[in-house]
């Protein structure tokens, strides 16, 4: 097939064979890979001014202004504008597929697609516009600081945030009707059984009954593991959701107030109380909800790829419970370096139940390694790779923020890159988006009918460029931080430059991987096809695989 | 082992954290060479389960006694409040500007310095920086509250200091300086014996 062709028409793909669940599924990763370009541009920029005198790009983007503003879209079009779609959209599908059972509503997920993307554009059109650059962690009062910034910037970042934790509340309410459906396999199920399942309780009464030398609570639980960390994982999205909301209400009351011509004392707010409040809720996305997706994600993957029954079932389920309860409880480790933060919650939130991260993500780890290694011979298939990828990056990821996560090396390492690099963009880059990839790879047949991918060298490019990419700036800016670079300021003099000048270029790779992605997709489906997926669905259904 | 400066203990960490990081990528490198082959191959390790789970319990619940042990600051600071400083530095800091005692501050090493620093406006870092960049030490300083660092120096020479914590555009000036960078703020004298 000719180049023209390939990129009208496609390989094989026809948007109008999908039915509307495919097709909602197919717009919230469209969107999501959209965001992911627009975020690593967003990374590379920042990653070029920082290489100080060798920088080619222009002058104002080293302006404090016009830097700040992009690290403040950066995680917001990153792990908002990227990630949470292509997490929906996965879990849109996965929940019906699994579940044997229809989405509750298609409407509720195209408006949840919707309303994150034009949350997202919002928010990163007032930090392009008005320069608002209150950086994600908003810690108060920065992001009601009129003398610094202008007050409808403030208003416009704050209502496309609210946007985007609207549309998370549309996608939580869907997962859970979806849930708690009393149709198909579920139609004698009762709520209680339901929740049973939900929350792995059946897990946990399987083992102790097990320990006792009793017959099992139940040999079928009324969930699947990857539906039972959906349904966990949720939980913690929906306890985000709402902490955000709240930060974003009480900026607001002061922004209006300020824009009303009324000055409302900011110092009436205690700023450590609220930055327990508000990492605690920011932490259900790091702590929470992302590592109970992942685990869940990891154990679906395993057990299509090998072909093999999960191992340790009734454990993993456990442990998923065990994860939930431990994610609400060490938000204090952000605050290791905060004097007055008392040093009992140090101890215990920041210290102690932290280290549990390790038992829980080992854990899952363990589980996911053993149940490929039961399958074995496999073929090195790109979800495969793309799995074990994801596995390197919570690997390294998970123990670099345990170290970080302790009185001793947090007054060295806090607020350097090492965090922000060593561990989160690699639990990001590598840990979560790998997975994803894989998750990609082995829902593409099912969401499109089957169509070819374009190329295979093309996939394998994508791959290795995306793991070098992803490994090399995390660790050469890991290594800056070691060195004293810091996370959230402008270096422009050469400072740390061997190790910014390297992270520019592997921050490039991760660009050039997603252009390669991008084009390898493109061609796979053709441009007819991209339009295609955003028509009305012919076919209605909001299931898929029921028939079969 | 104890480690005297930061700079030990994070050239200790850096070489650790290589190691982990290369076996980790191996491991996982060589599981998946052999998931593929075809004939099976037999574990050259067989790792039991609970051994695995002890193992992790180890690690870190290890790793904080580790560096309770090994590092001097962090017992220092749990029972600072208990603690009769040496010397007293009392700082303020509001839009983006310190208000420093007389210039530049001498510290004695091995002493037992006190830095209070007290915000009026935001949320900042306090944080002290040897000459080639590498921090020596750092805390959040957040409005309106009592923000102590008990530190006691084992190195000797002159230090800069600049908030860690960003505040706004307005720490910089238009071409990317950092107006809160105050250069040889601290000088530390004296050392003998185990300060260097």
């Amino acid at each position: 097939m000719s180049f023209t062709k390939n990129l009208i028409h496609g390989t094989n793909f026809d948007a109008d064979s999908l039915n509307a669940l495919q097709k909602v599924t197919l717009r919230a990763v469209v969107m999501s890979f959209l965001f992911f370009g627009l975020v690593a541009i967003e990374g590379v920029i920042m990653r070029m001014v920082k290489t100080g005198p060798v920088n080619p790009l222009p002058k104002m983007f080293s302006h404090p202004d016009h830097f700040f503003s992009i690290m403040t879209a950066h995680p917001i079009v990153g792990i908002f504008g990227s990630t949470y779609q292509l997490v929906f959209a996965a879990f849109m599908f996965l929940v019906p597929y699994l579940t044997k059972k229809p989405l509750y509503s298609v409407k509720l997920a195209n408006a949840v697609w919707i309303l994150i993307t034009l949350g997202t554009a919002l928010a990163w059109f007032a930090a392009f516009l008005w320069h608002y650059a209150p950086l994600y962690t908003l810690y108060w009062p920065l992001p009601a600081d009129t003398k610094q910034f202008e007050t409808i910037g403030g208003i416009v970042f704050v209502v496309g945030v609210a946007l985007i934790m609207i549309g998370t509340l549309g996608f939580i309410y869907n997962i859970y009707a979806t849930i708690f459906q009393r149709v198909g396999v579920h139609a004698n199920k009762t709520t209680k059984e339901l929740l049973i399942s939900g929350f792995g309780i059946d897990g946990m009464l399987n083992l102790i009954n097990k320990l006792r030398g009793k017959e099992p609570y139940t040999k079928e639980p009324a969930l699947s593991l990857p539906v039972v960390a959906i349904f966990r994982g949720t939980v913690d999205t929906f306890l985000d959701a709402i902490v955000i909301l709240g930060a974003g209400v009480l900026i607001l009351v002061y922004l209006i107030a300020d824009i009303s011509g009324v000055k409302l004392d900011v110092h009436t707010i205690d700023a450590l109380l609220y930055k327990n409040y508000f990492w605690w809720g920011l932490d259900l996305v790091a702590d929470g909800l992302v590592l109970i997706y992942v685990a869940g994600s990891w154990y679906l993957l395993a057990t299509i790829i090998s072909g093999q029954k999960l191992f340790m079932e009734n454990v993993a389920r456990a442990a998923l419970m065990l994860e939930l309860l431990v994610s609400w409880m060490v938000w204090s480790h952000h605050l290791l370096s905060d004097q007055p933060q008392p040093e009992m919650m140090k101890l215990v939130s920041g210290e102690m139940v932290t280290a549990f991260e390790l038992l829980t993500q080992g854990l899952a780890l363990f589980i996911t390694l053993v149940t490929l290694w039961k399958g074995r011979p496999l073929k090195m298939s790109m979800e495969l790779k793309y799995l074990l990828g994801g596995l390197i990056g919570f690997g390294l990821a998970v123990p670099a923020g345990i170290i970080q996560a302790d009185m001793g090396m947090n007054r060295v390492l806090h607020n350097t890159s090492w965090i922000s690099f060593a561990h989160f963009h690699i639990a990001l880059i590598v840990g979560l988006y790998m997975t994803l990839y894989s998750a990609l790879y082995v829902l593409w047949p099912l969401v499109t009918n089957n169509t070819k991918i374009y190329s295979k060298k093309l996939s394998n490019t994508h791959f290795w460029m995306y793991l070098i990419g992803g490994l090399g700036m995390g660790s050469v800016l890991g290594y800056a931080g070691l060195e004293g670079a810091l996370r959230r300021h402008l270096y422009v003099h050469g400072e740390f430059e061997p190790y910014m000048i390297l992270g520019a270029i592997f921050g490039a790779m991760i660009f050039i991987a997603w252009a390669i992605f991008l084009y390898n997709i493109i061609m796979s489906i053709g441009l007819k096809g991209l339009v295609g997926i955003f028509t009305p669905a012919k076919d209605k259904s909001a299931s898929y695989g029921i028939e079969d | 082992m104890t480690f005297a400066t930061s700079l030990e203990l994070l050239k200790f960490h850096s070489v650790a954290y290589t190691i982990y990081a290369l076996i980790i990528i191996s491991t996982v490198a060589w599981f998946g060479y052999n998931l593929t082959r075809k004939e099976k191959v037999k574990s050259i390790v067989r790792i039991p389960f609970y051994g695995y789970m002890a193992f992790l319990v180890a690690g870190g619940v290890g790793h904080h006694i580790f560096t309770y042990n090994a590092i001097p600051w962090v017992s220092e600071d749990i029972t600072r409040h208990n603690v009769k400083p040496d010397q007293e530095v009392n700082i303020t800091v509001a839009n983006h500007k310190w208000q420093l005692p007389p210039l530049p501050i001498k510290i004695k090493a091995g002493t037992k310095v006190f830095f209070n620093v007290e915000s009026n406006d935001l949320i900042y870092g306090f944080g002290i920086f040897r000459k080639d960049g590498s921090m020596v030490t750092q805390m959040q300083v957040d409005p309106k509250y009592k923000n102590d660092l008990l530190w006691t120096f084992h190195e000797c020479g002159t230090f800069d200091i600049t908030s860690t914590e960003y505040s706004g555009p307005a720490q910089y000036n238009e071409k990317g300086d950092d107006l809160m960078f105050v250069k040889d703020a601290i000088v530390v004298e004296g050392c003998k014996g185990g300060d260097k």
